[in-house]
């Protein structure tokens, strides 16, 4: 664009956010949107070509530009807002004034801060301090401490727990898999275990090496350990019993001559030395240091093993040392690693400020519902497994049992249509708990336990089943009362039936049932006329064409709820009186009318509820502090990281400002308070 | 032989003093309380009755002055003083639990326009008809000594309204331009103007407190930035707007007052339509004041009524109106929450209870829980017919019954004409707008 051209800003009619460039000659004119200013503005670094920098300037003294700017920024400025209005529109209660002081203990400075010289000895005091410029509250805290003391809100708090609360919930399940892990007996389950984890170690080794060299050395140097160890005891070789059968075996079974040839190669395997590319010297220094304390540990517990003070932490750590053996290796390698992760984890938790007591509580804590966890687990699975067997024993009981009882015949094929008599109501009380039919079948569950689990010896409950195994005999004494009262009950329906002789309830209830059923039938409408289009006359029928044509059968109703339901009557009329007091309509926030009916079903009376929960679902929305003023929000409290109020710019005169006014003040920013401290002390 | 006997341990059931209530051991099995939901709503349905029983929201009317109250405000450190101007240029200082006026000044010759008061409580200002902004003391003179104004300043123009920063020593003014003063100067440390000769009301934002937004006579609403030189933007609406309020918890939500008988509330980011349209009033809204907590506001009309809004519903929650209260000028919201103070023309200001059936004062603890109890059954029942319906009645004048039922009638007219138009018209030439919609004319950047 060149020079020729000038601007010819219209003058901000309404709604006008154009400009138009006039140029000299013939040529047209050219609109320029005032967004498109607005962009350049701000962003002077790139701006589009088709307008060149040229004319910044001039957009910046047109007002219109201005106040565009001015008022996004603004804008922007106040939408820091939206996450705390947000949220203090869902909050379930807010109290008022907010900013509230916590009512925890407060600081001698703080109380002391309202409180004023009164008597002349005071005045003497303050006077004397105040000539050798001693600070009269001594603040106990500096601006730092203070800040450090806010830094944490609940909210960050919380999040923190919750994290902690994670990685512990994770330790104790990593805890759990490896005990589960450990506890498995199979042999072959831990082979393969093995081999997929030599595998995977191998592929990993073979990219340390292309990627961390020095890692992979370190391996290797963990190989050679590993190697020496194995040269050092008499592991997969010919003295073992193991070996000593098989050789005996040997000269008679092919098999056992492979198994112990495969054995010899795994020890020349793992004896074999590896060629490390280091200095000799650091290696043999490396072998002399590592190798002495594990000879220490090893022979230690040996000599004193008869003493249980001395097998402190030594004996905890020498199964696993003595665990490793040269295939281990590698799987132990690999668990050190989740081992480091767990370590992590609790380096992470010592962080914490909580105190160190309590954390091991905690842990201990954790273990132990571990390991309840773990057993619980196990008792339901046992009781999961008698279950089974159970379902699987009782038919043939029912079967054997069926024709022995025979008062009881129809009773379990019956069922609710017995019920309905009174007579019936003797047999209802007869009717036998499951648990005397399923005894019987004990001895067997405890035996498929015995044989398939390992009985838990550390955590387990005594377990009626397993310790009487014998089945025990049901005796039936016959109970003196009961009988009374039965006879007692007897009389009674005696009398009720004497009393009511005469009128058959049942059989009323029945009719009035069925007229009730046909009242809610609909009627056949008959619109025939008689003599229309025929003779007419006494006892002439109107013909069938007739009948079917004019007599209108209307569809059938919908079955009535008490269909299924013989001894019941509902009555489907709409009652206009309960009517009134029925809602109509969905109301608005509600979803559908299961939403709208369970929130009408949940009592929330002191009637139906416990205390607390009555506190709980009946606490109102605002709270207000009677006798406070509720001040509107200060920016500095809620949004931290902007401090837009210049802090030197006060009220430039104080009128006789009152005490109140003054900790009002002083309660409004901490900020300025700190700096009015840092000013009295200068 | 071993004697069973029955053991009771009297921590159960005896009580530590006399005046504990008994002790009353409960069963909470739901089989032994049944029907919870006919009987909460029967204890719904009465506590729906009594709250209407109970609602006496007027407390009382404080008169003195001799002519209508044009200005309220709250004094900023003390709940039980209010200040309040009249038409004819006096200022009154008011003690409210004694319900007496404690202080009567002459401030200005002819009306008073505004007053508000310092942030600390020590001072107050006042703008009146004689172009002059004073400054007073809250505190008395002594016996004897005339009372004048700490501070005078002489402006150029009449001077409409004035406000003050929250935290810092200036104030605005507005008349014929929107001025910034400082409290040292005699002259505006800044002055915006927007082609608009003369200017209601101008309102600093609590929160955000560099914002102001002021309403001008040429019907439109217009927000500054005091740290900008120019004002940031203007919406044009159809009506005048009397006057605004900001919402002293959100910051960017402000309300203002329609001669067009609604209130609007506007978000500032969002200027071209109106969040809510709060629409009741039968005549202009002359005032709104928002409560401490932003949750509702309460608006004064000159239909002679107060209604009290929820901030983000359409309809009011509560309307009081007296025989003998006459056009309401201003109105404010109580700064612990709990009152609304009215000033209308025929000279007399009104307190009233912003929640017209609650009981003032101490509550016992089985009080207040109770009250929240009943609180919380209205609200649960709230869509049932009956509660709804005995809930919701309210008395009204007659006359404004019949101007709501015209009004009715002529919105009903009005809409049925657009439809017509619509109908008749090319599709799509005549656009279905929105009620929010339909009041704002422009926004002008």
């Amino acid at each position: 664009m060149n020079s020729s051209r000038h601007l010819l800003p219209t003058s901000e009619p309404l709604k006008t956010q154009w400009f138009t460039f006039v140029s000299e000659g013939n040529a047209p004119p050219i609109y320029i949107n005032v967004f498109m200013f607005t962009r350049i503005i701000r962003d002077p670094a790139s701006p589009p070509e088709e307008v060149s920098s040229y004319f910044a300037d001039v957009c910046l003294s047109c007002p219109q530009i201005q106040r565009g700017i001015a008022y996004e920024k603004t804008a922007a400025e106040v939408s820091c807002w939206r996450n705390i209005i947000l949220q203090n529109q869902k909050a379930e209660q807010m109290v008022f004034p907010l900013n509230q002081e916590s009512s925890g203990p407060k600081r001698v400075e703080q109380v002391v801060a309202g409180w004023k010289v009164q008597t002349p000895l005071e005045q003497e005091i303050f006077r004397l301090l105040h000539i050798n410029s001693q600070p009269v509250a001594d603040p106990v805290l500096t601006p730092v401490e203070e800040q450090s003391l806010k830094a944490m809100s609940l909210e960050e708090a919380k999040i923190r727990r919750a994290e902690l609360q994670k990685a512990r919930a994770l330790q104790s399940y990593y805890e759990a898999k490896a005990k589960r892990e450990k506890k498995i007996k199979s042999k072959k389950y831990h082979k393969v275990q093995k081999k997929a984890k030599c595998k995977d170690f191998l592929k990993q080794f073979d990219e340390m090496v292309k990627t961390n060299p020095e890692g992979a050395l370190e391996e290797l140097k963990k190989m050679e350990l590993s190697r020496m160890e194995e040269r050092m005891s008499l592991k997969h070789q010919n003295s073992g019993k193991w070996a000593k059968s098989k050789a005996i075996m040997a000269k008679y079974d092919d098999s056992a001559r492979k198994a112990m040839q495969e054995q010899l190669q795994m020890n020349k395997d793992l004896t074999q030395k590896i060629v490390v590319p280091s200095d000799d010297e650091h290696e043999s220094n490396e072998e002399g240091l590592e190798t002495v304390p594990d000879f220490v540990n090893d022979s230690e517990p040996v000599i004193d093993s008869v003493n249980p003070w001395m097998r402190g932490q030594l004996t905890h750590e020498e199964p696993e040392v003595s665990c490793v053996t040269t295939e281990d290796v590698q799987t132990a390698e690999e668990e050190n690693e989740e081992e480091e992760l767990v370590g992590e984890f609790e380096r992470k938790r010592k962080l914490r400020q909580v105190s160190d007591k309590e954390e091991e509580e905690e842990e201990e804590e954790d273990d132990d519902e571990e390991e309840e966890d773990v057993s619980e687990f196990n008792t339901l699975f046992r009781l999961m497994r008698s279950e089974k067997t159970l379902e699987g024993s009782n038919p043939t009981r029912e079967g054997l049992n069926t024709p022995g009882q025979e008062d009881e015949d129809g009773l379990l094929n019956e069922g609710q249509v017995r019920v309905r008599n009174i007579e019936d109501l003797e047999v209802l009380g007869e009717v036998v708990d499951p648990q005397p039919i399923a005894e019987p079948s004990l001895p067997q569950t405890a035996a498929v336990e015995a044989t398939s689990e390992p009985p838990n010896k550390k955590k387990r409950e005594i377990d009626l089943k397993e310790v009487l195994t014998k089945e025990a005999k049901a005796v039936k004494v016959p109970f003196l009362p009961t009988v009374v009262d039965e006879e007692e009950r007897d009389e009674q329906i005696s009398i009720i039936k004497e009393a009511f002789a005469g009128d058959d309830v049942i059989s009323d209830f029945i009719k009035d049932k069925s007229k009730r059923e046909a009242a809610g039938r609909p009627e056949v409408v008959d619109l025939t006329l008689p003599g229309w289009g025929e003779w007419g006359g006494v006892g002439l029928k109107p013909p069938r064409w007739k009948r079917k044509r004019f007599r209108i059968k209307a569809a059938p109703p919908p079955p009535r709820q008490d269909q299924k339901l013989p001894d019941v009557i509902i009555s489907e009329n709409r009652n206009a009186s309960v009517a009134a007091h029925q809602v109509s309509q969905l109301p608005f926030p509600f979803q559908n009318t299961a939403q709208f009916e369970s929130s009408i079903r949940t009592p929330i009376g002191p009637t139906w509820n416990t205390q607390s929960v009555v506190k709980n679902m009946t606490k109102p929305k605002v709270i207000t502090k009677m006798g406070a003023i509720i001040e509107p929000m200060v920016k500095e409290h809620f949004i931290k990281n902007k401090t837009t109020t210049p802090g030197g710019k006060g009220p430039a005169i104080m009128l006789g400002e009152n005490k109140r006014a003054k900790e009002g003040a002083k309660r409004s920013s901490e900020k300025h308070r700190g700096r009015r401290s840092q000013k009295r002390r200068k | 032989m071993k004697v069973k006997v029955l053991c009771r341990n009297p921590d159960d059931y005896v009580r530590e003093t006399t005046r504990d209530i008994q002790r009353v051991p409960r069963n909470y099995d739901p089989t032994l309380h049944p029907f919870e939901v006919p009987r909460e709503y029967t204890r719904a349905l009465n506590a729906t009755k009594l709250e209407r029983v109970f609602a006496k929201p007027f407390v009382a009317s404080l008169d003195g002055h001799r002519d209508g109250i044009s200005c309220i405000t709250k004094h900023a450190k003390s709940l039980s003083t209010v200040i309040s101007g009249a038409c004819d240029g006096e200022v009154k200082l008011w003690n409210l639990p004694k319900q007496e006026c404690l202080r009567t000044v002459q401030a200005h010759e002819g009306f008073v326009r505004g007053i508000c008061s310092r942030f600390c409580g020590t001072s107050f200002f006042t703008v009146g008809d004689d172009k002059t902004i004073k400054q007073w003391n809250l505190e008395a003179p002594g016996y004897g000594v005339r009372e004048e104004p700490i501070n005078t300043i002489l402006g150029k123009a009449v001077f409409t309204g004035i406000d003050h920063h929250q935290r810092e020593s200036t104030f605005v003014t507005c008349g014929q331009t929107v001025d910034i003063w400082d409290e040292q100067r005699s002259s505006p440390i800044r002055s915006f103007s927007w082609g608009v000769d003369s200017f209601s009301c101008v309102r600093y934002n609590p929160v955000e407190t560099e914002l102001l937004a002021s309403c001008a006579s040429d019907r439109s609403i217009v927000l500054y930035d005091t740290r900008e030189s120019a004002p940031l933007r203007k919406v044009v609406m159809q009506l005048r707007s009397n006057t605004l309020c900001w919402n002293p918890m959100e910051a960017y939500y402000f309300t203002c007052a329609n001669e067009d008988y609604n209130l609007y509330t506007y978000d500032i980011r969002h200027l071209d339509v109106p969040v809510t349209v709060h629409m009741d009033h039968v005549s202009a809204v002359l005032d709104v004041d928002y409560s401490p907590t932003g949750r509702e506001f309460v608006s004064a009309s000159f239909d002679k009524t107060i209604r009290i809004f929820p901030k983000d519903k359409g309809h009011s929650r509560e309307v009081y109106h007296t025989k003998r209260m006459q056009h309401v000028i201003c109105v404010r919201w109580s700064a612990d929450n709990k009152y609304v103070l009215s000033g209308s023309d025929e000279m007399n200001i009104r307190l009233w209870k912003a929640n017209a059936s609650e009981k003032l004062g101490l509550l016992s603890t089985r009080e207040k829980a109770a009250a929240h109890y009943n609180k919380k059954l209205i609200e649960k029942f709230q869509h049932h017919p009956q509660v709804r319906r005995i809930a919701r009645h309210r008395h009204l004048p007659g006359d404004i019954l019949k101007q709501k039922r015209e009004q009715r009638e002529m919105k009903e007219a009005r809409r049925r004409r657009e439809q017509n138009v619509r109908k008749h018209s090319k599709p799509g030439s005549v656009p279905l707008l929105t009620e929010k919609e339909k009041h704002v004319v422009a926004v002008v950047e």
